[in-house]
């Protein structure tokens, strides 16, 4: 596999992980009007993962559904930080502007990219992310002050420092005002991913080539 | 806090009243704003008005029925029916 399409997985599989995760508060977010922004924003992300997939499908010669739901739980190639089932707002809001904060850098790099593919599908994707960011940036700056929002940033932080590698981990201190710590890196996986893939897959694997 | 949008379809439109939606403070109402009324490129641009800054003025007293104030006009039809009705008895020469 090229590394071009590795890296392509890994932001397409870390997209449809947290579109999967963020959209099992459909129905039941805190109040209506979040409900809804929290779901377009779900719905954003599945979006901005069948994109990626579609161009990754394109180099390994295979086709976006079957990269999105026709392989192992171990062949995904998303971080720990996605996976985790945290069902509290305190937990959700923190992963999702650890997430998005960690994204920006990535998306930034992939812009100045000289894979001209690359870098247009980036920039596309970061037209919708702005959003997400004033999204997320809003509710953490809210929830900033709140003890269970601090412990839930704390207990993710290895999770998001994982996500990126390199450089883009010291940007990504900087940009949260923390310090570097053991990262949770990219390559195993939670239980829990295995439980999500059970279910993500479950139509796919009971009519194989289904279409509708 | 409740906020009261107002969402232009066109440029060059008049915007209208397109809902309201609740949200703690300007950040977020725009954010949901920008989800309920302008996801779908419904608009060209929205108003965000907080209910509060509103103020609403109703109960128009006509008590002497003047109805040609009103934008409807003023009936003319019975008014001329009478007057003719009058011109036709009345004889030759008093019209």
């Amino acid at each position: 596999m090229t590394e071009r399409a590795k890296l392509l997985l890994e932001i397409a599989d870390d997209e449809l992980i947290l579109g999967w995760r963020d959209s099992e508060w459909t129905g039941i977010a805190p109040f209506l009007e979040e409900d809804v922004a929290f779901s377009s924003i779900a719905q954003n992300e599945i979006g901005h993962a069948r994109a990626l997939y579609e161009l990754a499908a394109g180099d390994l010669g295979t086709t976006a559904d079957e990269l999105a739901f026709d392989r192992t739980p171990e062949e995904y190639r998303c971080a720990q930080l996605v996976e985790l089932r945290r069902l509290d707002w305190a937990h959700t809001i923190a992963r999702h502007w650890l997430y998005e904060t960690a994204d920006a850098i990535r998306i930034e790099a992939l812009k100045a990219s000289d894979d001209a593919e690359l870098a247009g599908l980036a920039a596309k994707i970061d037209r919708e992310e702005v959003y997400h960011r004033m999204h997320a940036e809003m509710w953490a700056e809210r929830l900033r002050n709140e003890p269970r929002f601090r412990e839930a940033v704390d207990e993710l932080w290895p999770y998001a420092f994982g996500l990126l590698e390199g450089e883009q981990r010291e940007a990504l201190c900087e940009r949260v005002e923390r310090q570097a710590v053991e990262p949770v890196v990219r390559g195993g996986h939670s239980d829990e991913l295995r439980e999500l893939w059970e279910e993500m897959t479950i139509v796919r694997r009971s009519v194989p080539g289904a279409a509708w | 806090m409740v906020w009261e949008v107002f969402r232009q379809e066109r440029a060059g439109q008049a915007f209208q009243h397109a809902g309201s939606l609740s949200a703690p403070d300007l950040r977020f109402a725009e954010i949901y704003a920008r989800d309920f009324y302008g996801r779908r490129n419904e608009s060209e641009a929205l108003w965000l008005v907080p209910r509060e800054q509103i103020h609403g003025v109703g109960e128009f007293a006509d008590e002497l029925e003047r109805n040609y104030h009103r934008v409807d006009g003023y009936s003319l039809k019975a008014k001329l029916k009478e007057a003719r009705d009058r011109a036709g008895k009345a004889p030759a020469g008093d019209r």
